[in-house]
Order: C-alpha cells, then structure tokens, then sequence
C-alpha cells in the first residue's frame, strides 16, 4: 500500500541569513491509509511546526528549505501558494488544540461549516444544510439542526471540539493532522473524543497524524509513533515496540516521567536539564548535554538514523537496544 | 430590553439635570446678555424692557423653575436674538452639520479600514510605514492647520475646490442634502475630510492593530486550513471580529464629531449647528445655548443606544439586559 504521506528530509527554518533558526531538521515520516501516527515531544519541539509544514500554513518568518512533502504521488513542496488552497480541507485537514480558539467568536457553527464547505463544493444553500446536519450528527451531536444554529460560546468545550472535527471531517481528506485536539479536555470527554477520532480514521481509510505529549494517549489511539526533540524525530516505529523497548535515551526518560510507569511512593524520575535553544544547538547529537549514555563522539557527530531489531528507526550513537545496521 | 434603555433614558435626564444647572447659572455669572447684544442706543428704561420681556429681571433660580417648567411642557425657549424658538433654529441648521459628520464618518471607513487593512497584512512594506506616519500626522497636527493648507492648496492655489460654504441642494424624503450634486460634492470635500482625518486616523490603526492580532489566532489558522478563499477570511471572519473595537470607537467619537464640528465649520464657512453655537456663546444666547447642550446629550443618548444595539448584533457574547450599562 502506498503511504498518503511522506515526509524526507523536511527542514523548516525561522529567520534569514545569520538569525536562521532551524527549528526542523531532516524529519522523515511516513502515514499509511486508516493509520494513526502520533507525534510526541515536549513543547518547542517542532511538532505544530511539522503540522504546518505539511498543510502550507507557516508563520510569515518561516519557510521551507529541504527535504520533500509527498502526498499520495504530489510534493506539495512544488504546488504553488495560491494552489494549496484548494489542498487545504479537501485533501488535508486540521484540528488544533483548544476549542475555545480554533471556532470563531463571532461566527455561528452554521457559517464556519458553511464557508468550510463551499470552499470545495458550491451546493445551493439547502444541500449544503443538509450535508451539515448529517455532518455533525456523524461525530455523535445530538439536535444537530440547533447546534447549527448556535454560536460558538453557547457550546461545550467537548462540543465544540465535535464540531470542528465534523468539519475538518467535511470532504473526507486523505490526512488529518490532530495538534493536541484533547490537550484542553477534561478526561472522560478525552476518551470520547479519542475513541471517535479513531472510529472515523479507521472506517474511511484516513490518514491521522496525532500530536500530543501525553504517552497514554498515544498508547491507547496510535498504530505508530515518532518522537521528536529540538527538531529532529529521534526514535520512530510501531507503538507497542517503541514504549515497551525504546531504543532512545530521550523516550526512555519520556516514558519513566510518566506517573503510572513508576511504583506509587517513589519519586518522578525527570530528564535532567531542559531542550536546547534553536539559537544554541549542540553540534553533535542534540541530546547529548541532557544524556547518561553521552561520549566524546555525541558531541562531535549527529547520529544518522538507524533500524533497530523491532522495526524502530532511532537518531543514536549509544542506542538501549541493539542496531541491526546503518539506515542508508 | 426594556429596563436597559429605561435605565439609560434615567442616567440621561440625571445628565441633562446636571448639565442645565451648570449653564444656567454658569452663563448669570458670565454676564448680561443684553448688555452684549442691544444698540448702544438703547436706555437704561429701554435696557429694563428688553430685561423684563426676555424674564432677565427676575432672581435666577425664578428664571430656571420657570425654564424647568416650560422644558417639561417641550418648550425650550426662545433664541434671545433671533426671537424664534431655539429648536427650530437647531433644527434649521443640524442637517448640514449631520451631513459633514456622516460623510466624514464614511470617508474614515471608506480610506481607513482598506489602508488599516493593507498595513496590518503587509506591515513590514514601504507603504504600510507611509500609511502608519500619516495616521500619526492625522493624529497630531491640528485640524485648523490641515484645513488651512487644504483652502490654500486647492482653492487658492489650484482652483480645483470652493472654499467656503454648502453647495446646491437637493431635498430627500423632507431633508435638504447637497452630496447629490456635484456642486455640493465640491463644496462637502474638503471640510468632510478635514473633520474625518482624526476618525480615519483611528480606524487605521485599530485595523491594523486588530487585524495582526486577528491573523495569528487559531480560529483563522482555522478557517484557512479549511481551505476557505482568503477573500472571505479576510473580509468576513478577522473582518467581524476588528469591526467590534472599531464600532466602539467610533461610536464614541461621531459623537464628538457632530458636536464639535465647530472648528471645521469656522474654517469652510459651514452653516452647521456648530457655527450657531459659537455665535451664540458669543452674546451668551443662553436659550440657545441651553438648546443646543439638550440636544447635543439627548443625541449622545440615542448614539449610545444604536452603538450598544449595533454592539450586540457584531458580538454574539453580549447580550442586552440588566448587567449591561
Ligand atoms: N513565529 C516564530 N518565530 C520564531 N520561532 C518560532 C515561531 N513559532 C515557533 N517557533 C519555534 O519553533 C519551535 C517549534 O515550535 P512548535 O510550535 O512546532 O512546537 P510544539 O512541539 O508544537 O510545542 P507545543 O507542545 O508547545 O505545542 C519552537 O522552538 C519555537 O520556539
Ligand atoms: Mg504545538
């Protein structure tokens, strides 16, 4: 099966000349059909970045300087801007973050949705109702017609999160990019909103990446998983494999911070040290200052990618688990 | 509803109380009107004629219970040089200045919000620095000055525009305008955008300022990655939401604007409700006076109103009642 999205070598910066920040470096990804693929780092790691790289939404200060953006057979690094317009929402969709933000204030639902649909499909007016109604009432919202009617501050939080999944969901996109859509959720709607996203992907084939720093969450949603830190994805394979035996100390020490990893009573093991400034990187492995397993040769050479026996690809010198041989 | 404009039509009584109180006996501290506007033929018999005739000979406090008499029966007084009731006088004269403030207003919206617009999507542009140094120079040289160099360059020096005075008129559903023919176009330009500079200033850099805070949020990130065309983003979903601090704003000005149109009126020879004022105050006219004040809080009253009403159709959030004054 041929992947929906691959990404190599992609390298976003901040900035020119001198001031150039290279907030992603040579991130390579690869989204199959109906696979969920989480994207975990602490923050400031680049995971909205990448999003955003994808979908052709940078910054005004940022722009791409490598590496290619393959979707299903087109590098959208190639498509021009005016073009990607009409990408954006029919074959790629984004959900953000926090609810509160991502519909407008002082639009209904009913005119978002609308916009969001005739974007693509100029319906007459009662078809494009329609097609609402039957949207919303896809991600489980109950009295759709009057949620349509609704402005955005009368709804819930988990609501509103329904309604804008119901219309990134709107043309059925090949990829869907999830930027921590249950960050902002109290735990139970969290579940629903999971186990809905989930349905949906795997029922019409959709492409998902998820971006979160909770590991439970990626246990419980991803078929995949990538790690990144400081711009770079430092371990990526099958998510069982990966948080049962990660192959990089950074995962390692992601996994061990986690409350229910560790016996009660016992003190959170914490990574010592904080992520380095994109202004400061170290020259070698961009790890290596915060690592247990650190040599003289971390700090000289960036390691290159490399398998590891269960099917993970990880960025290390020192690997915990052992190489089976040099990635080409 | 209902008890918010009950509650505001209160506060604006309590306002109008206030107000006639201060002007009243303001204007007996002041000085004698008569002795400003009477021939200097005129007697001390023929002065205490004209005295007891206006109800000047009586103590002060008689003359304002008789005012708050009258006023409760709508009468306002009558101008103490025209002789005819201060209203009509008013009534007279606002169209003209109601016309110079709207077509003000428009020009502001029309000229600010598009350069407001372009600078806040292209802030780092040439242009953009252009637009933002004229806004600064809308805000800070006085209105006299820029009316001044305007009548020097365009009447005196060019030819183009006539200085002074309202054009032709036409009358529209009972009201005179002249912004329907061309002479009154010629002759509404120059003081129209005189008077807008300072609104157009504003509108600009709310614009701008909105319109950046405005891009960066999620709900426009949204909306493009939703693919909607950046026409409709722009001009509908960051448009609505900047249409809120400038609604405000602007409300509270055009206010402002109509009452103290007074200085372009002097400069353009406007025959405004501002012009009057001033020759009023200048022969301590007080019914007039008094008149005009009334009129000018119960309009800031009534644009309070519209603004709040305007407000609440712009912002889903607010709602009209009891909490909201
Ligand atoms: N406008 C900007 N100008 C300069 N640097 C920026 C800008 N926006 C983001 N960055 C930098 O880019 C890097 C990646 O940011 P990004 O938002 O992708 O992080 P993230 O992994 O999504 O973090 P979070 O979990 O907090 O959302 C960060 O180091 C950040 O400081
Ligand atoms: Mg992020």
């Amino acid at each position: 099966m041929a992947p929906v999205l691959t990404l190599r070598g992609l390298t976003t910066v901040f900035g020119k000349g001198t001031q150039e920040l290279r907030a992603l470096d040579g991130v390579d990804l690869t989204v199959n059909a109906g696979e969920i693929v989480a994207l975990v780092g602490e923050s400031g790691s680049g995971k909205s970045l990448t999003g955003f790289s994808i979908n052709g939404l940078l910054p005004a200060n940022a722009r791409i300087t490598g590496g290619s953006i393959d979707l299903s057979g087109t590098d959208l690094r190639t498509v021009p801007a005016r073009e990607m317009r009409k990408i954006r929402g029919k074959e790629v969709g984004m959900i953000f973050q926090d609810p509160m933000m991502t519909l407008n204030p002082v639009l209904r639902v009913e005119t978002q949705m609308r916009d969001a649909l005739r974007a693509h499909d100029p319906l007459p007016r009662a078809a494009l109702r329609e097609r609402l109604i039957a949207a919303l009432a896809e991600v489980g919202i109950a009295a759709p017609e009057q949620r349509l009617r609704a402005w955005p501050h009368e709804l819930s939080g988990g609501m509103r999160q329904r309604v804008a999944i119901a219309t990134a969901l709107l043309h059925s996109p090949k990829l869907i990019i999830a930027d921590e859509p249950t960050t902002a959720l109290d735990v139970t709607i969290q579940g629903q909103i999971l186990a809905l996203a989930q349905k949906l992907c795997k029922e019409r084939g959709t492409a998902l990446i998820w971006i979160t720093h909770d590991l439970a969450v990626v246990a419980g949603i991803a078929d995949r998983v990538s790690v990144m830190y400081a711009g770079r994805v430092v371990e990526e394979g099958p998510v069982d494999a990966v948080l049962d035996a990660p192959a990089h100390p950074y995962t390692r020490g992601l996994i061990d911070s986690v409350a229910a990893n560790q016996p009660k009573g016992t003190r959170l093991p914490m990574i010592p040290g904080r992520m380095p400034l994109l202004s400061d990187l170290p020259k070698g492995c961009v790890f290596a200052p915060r690592c247990s397993r650190r040599s003289a040769l971390c700090d000289s050479t960036s390691p290159p990618p490399r398998a590891t026996g269960q099917g993970q690809t990880v960025r290390c010198h020192h690997p915990l688990t052992e190489p089976a041989g040099a990635l080409a | 509803m209902a008890e918010f404009i009950l509650r505001r039509i209160l506060q604006a009584l309590l306002v109008l109380f206030v107000m006639t109180v201060l002007v009243f006996f303001g204007i007996h501290v002041i000085g004698n009107p008569v002795d400003l506007f009477a021939s200097s033929e005129c007697t001390k018999a023929c002065l205490d004629e004209i005295m007891v005739n206006l109800g000047l000979d009586r103590p002060v406090w008689q003359q304002y219970l008789i005012f708050l008499g009258n006023l409760a029966e709508g009468d306002l007084g009558r101008s103490f040089t025209h002789g005819v009731p201060a209203m009509s006088l008013i009534w007279e004269r606002f169209p003209a200045t109601l016309e110079l403030a709207v077509a003000a207003l428009v020009l502001a919206l029309g000229i600010g919000l598009p350069l407001g617009f372009y600078a806040g999507l292209r802030p780092e542009s040439i242009l953009s620095k252009v637009i933002m140094a004229l806004s600064m120079i809308g805000f800070s040289v006085p209105i006299f000055w820029i009316g001044l160099i305007l009548i020097l360059t365009f009447s005196v020096y060019l030819g183009w525009l006539p200085a002074i005075g309202r054009g032709e008129l036409v009358s529209v559903l009972g009201l005179e305008v002249s912004f329907l023919t061309l002479d009154g176009l010629r002759h509404l330009a120059m003081p129209a955008f005189t008077l807008s500079l300072l609104m157009m200033s504003m509108v600009i850099r709310l614009t701008r300022a909105g319109l950046r805070e405005v891009m960066t949020s999620d709900y426009i990130r949204f909306a493009r990655a939703n693919g909607v065309p950046e026409y409709r983003v722009l001009g509908w979903h960051a448009m609505k939401n900047l249409l809120i601090p400038i609604v405000t704003v602007l409300g509270m000005e055009f206010g402002g604007v109509i009452a103290f149109a007074v200085v372009t009126e002097s400069i353009f020879s406007w025959p405004g409700v501002g012009k009057m004022l001033i020759d009023a105050i200048s022969v301590l006219d007080r019914p007039l006076i008094v008149a005009y004040l009334i009129f000018v809080v119960t309009m800031f009253v009534l644009l309070n109103l519209v603004i709040d009403i305007l407000y609440s159709l712009l912002d889903p959030r607010v709602r009209l009642g009891a909490g909201a004054v």
